[in-house]
């Protein structure tokens, strides 16, 4: 049943048509703020792929071990009430986790990302995609949960690597003030989620 | 039941995380022992993973810092020559481009991960950390208090007039610092005098306000640059308001003891009479200083109904009374406003930038 066709059919809806950023409109925070130059861009998306597919995991082998009506550990209890809490406890402790080896033993990285290191534990992309799971993991199994979550972060970092480059192009257009910076910016984001609407065919 | 399975559940995670991380933190984070050298000194050894400034602190070398370390006073510059990794953004607004490119750092930014080339202010190499007892402490006016320190160990300071200290105030478990202009005269070795205004929910000054004689206070000192001109045809101008008092009673009743022949102004601005202080203990230093011309204004003269003096705001007097064209050094100590405008008066006097210090509170 797994098959490889089921895994490219994941990995691209959720590249593409399910993009956490221009379907789901999650992370719109970091996407529009650090969106001004390629290169952080680029390490802004390199460190949210890595978290979200980090912490998916982490989160998926709780949520299937502990917290579900039925788990491994506790078949008898129902706790996926307390995934919210859970799953952003995970979040914060691996980031936490993260930076301090980046800082140990990467530091060239850990500077190169600097505040947005810190900044991805309130990232609601990567809860989004831990959520999303849930939903997905009756229906998903490990392998799988991992190339959706995979899928989610490489969907962020292309979006804001896209958007980056479209930002780097306008600095030279003649935008009517009004429009200037964040209002262009909503705009363009608006196009994007347009434009990727059209993968939903495709995948779907 | 299910909330006895969801609090285990929990506290099982939440502590599991907490080990992992406080494990992580002692064995990822330790970066051992680095050695600093600071100016051409031998180098000194620390503990790696710490922070440059609270280093410096533990070996006794104490640069100014207000904030406690939080990185928000920008107090804390220093040169770093080698190993201290990228400047980081909670810098960049306390530094300029030149400041930069000559490698300053704040050094409560710096994290110590390996060793390191720094390089200090010598005057700070000379700060020490006194032990002293509060003497005696009075208001002088409704919300200025005047503190003297008797102290301990060391037994005196050497200073200039005009110089400042920091008092290391207790707040929470920690220690922040506060600058306070020295108010006494450096004759007085053993003990220095404090103005301290009220501010509503200042740390300092709340803390200094409450301590009694008696009580027991730490700073570290002395600090600033200003030198006084002995030059005996440069007059010294000094324009304040407030606990800008506290520096002018330090330079004045100096320059009374060694050279009372030695030109001087004080321009003193308040906004009522009641908040002009030490004006007998002025007027009595003019009797002796034969120079001194003593200048008092209010700026709200509705309210002091006996005023007879000069009214307006303090840069007005000096604009007044100032002729150009005499070699003069100002010092000036006050709210930022106040000595905006005075700035702008003594420029259009003649003075130059190097000839003007600002004390801004």
């Amino acid at each position: 049943m797994a098959s490889t066709t089921s895994y490219t059919l994941i990995l691209l809806g959720s590249i593409l048509a399910n993009n956490i950023l221009l379907a789901k409109f999650l992370g719109m925070c970091s996407f529009i703020a650090i969106s001004r130059s390629m290169r952080t861009a680029f390490g802004m998306g390199a460190a949210v792929t890595f978290v979200t597919f980090c912490t998916t995991l982490l989160n998926y082998a709780i949520y299937t071990g502990v917290l579900r009506h039925g788990s491994r550990f506790l078949p008898a209890v129902d706790l996926s009430y307390l995934s919210f809490l859970i799953f952003i406890l995970v979040i914060a402790g691996f980031v936490q986790l993260v930076e301090m080896v980046l800082e140990r033993f990467m530091p060239s990285l850990y500077f190169s990302l600097g505040i947005y290191l810190p900044l991805i534990t309130v990232n609601c992309a990567i809860l989004g995609v831990n959520l999303f799971m849930i939903d997905q993991g009756l229906i998903y199994d490990f392998a799988q949960t991992a190339v959706y979550a995979l899928g989610s972060g490489l969907g962020f970092w292309l979006a804001i690597c896209l958007m980056a480059g479209i930002r780097h192009r306008l600095r030279e257009a003649d935008i009517p003030l009004p429009l200037q910076g964040l209002g262009m910016a909503v705009i363009i984001t608006g196009l994007m989620a347009m434009a990727f609407m059209g993968f939903t065919g495709m995948v779907n | 039941m299910i909330y006895l399975y969801a609090i285990l559940v929990l506290a099982a995670l939440g502590g599991g995380l907490a080990v992992l991380l406080l494990l992580a933190g002692r064995y990822i984070c330790n970066y051992g022992e680095c050695r600093v050298k600071i100016n051409d000194r031998e180098p000194i050894t620390v503990q790696g993973g710490g922070k440059l400034l609270d280093a410096l602190y533990a070996n006794d070398i104490f640069i100014p810092s207000a904030c406690g370390g939080q990185g928000t006073c920008g107090f804390c510059k220093l040169r770093v020559l080698n190993g201290g990794g990228p400047v980081l953004p909670t810098e960049t607004p306390f530094l300029t481009t030149v400041e930069l490119n000559a490698g300053a750092r704040l050094a409560c930014q710096v994290k110590i991960r390996n060793d390191l080339e720094i390089v200090v202010k010598d005057e700070y190499l000379l700060v020490q950390r006194f032990a002293a007892t509060v003497s005696a402490a009075r208001m002088v006016t409704s919300d200025i208090r005047e503190i003297r320190l008797k102290l301990l160990d060391p037994a005196r300071i050497d200073f200039r007039p005009g110089q400042y200290i920091q008092i290391a105030v207790p707040h929470k478990r920690e220690t922040v610092f506060r600058a306070y202009s020295l108010a006494s005269p450096p004759s007085m070795a053993g003990e220095v005098e404090l103005l301290v205004r009220l501010i509503p929910g200042g740390l300092g000054s709340t803390y200094l306000h409450r301590v009694q004689p008696g009580d027991a206070v730490i700073f570290t000192g002395p600090y600033g640059e200003f030198e006084l001109d002995t030059a005996p045809d440069t007059e010294l101008v000094c324009v304040g308001g407030g606990c800008g008092m506290a520096p002018m009673r330090s330079l004045l009743r100096h320059v009374a003891e060694t050279a009372p022949d030695h030109p001087c102004w004080l321009f003193f601005g308040a906004r009522t009479s009641d908040q002009l202080m030490y004006r007998e203990e002025l007027e009595a230093l003019a009797q002796k200083m034969p120079k001194l011309r003593l200048h008092f204004a209010l700026s709200e003269p509705d309210k002091s109904p006996d005023w007879t003096g000069e009214t307006g705001f303090i840069h007005q007097s000096a604009e007044r009374h100032l002729q150009p064209g005499q070699a003069r050094q100002a010092f000036l100590c006050g709210p930022p406003q106040m000595l905006a405008a005075a700035r702008k008066v003594l420029k259009d006097k003649g003075l130059d930038d190097k000839a003007i210090f600002a004390d801004e509170f």
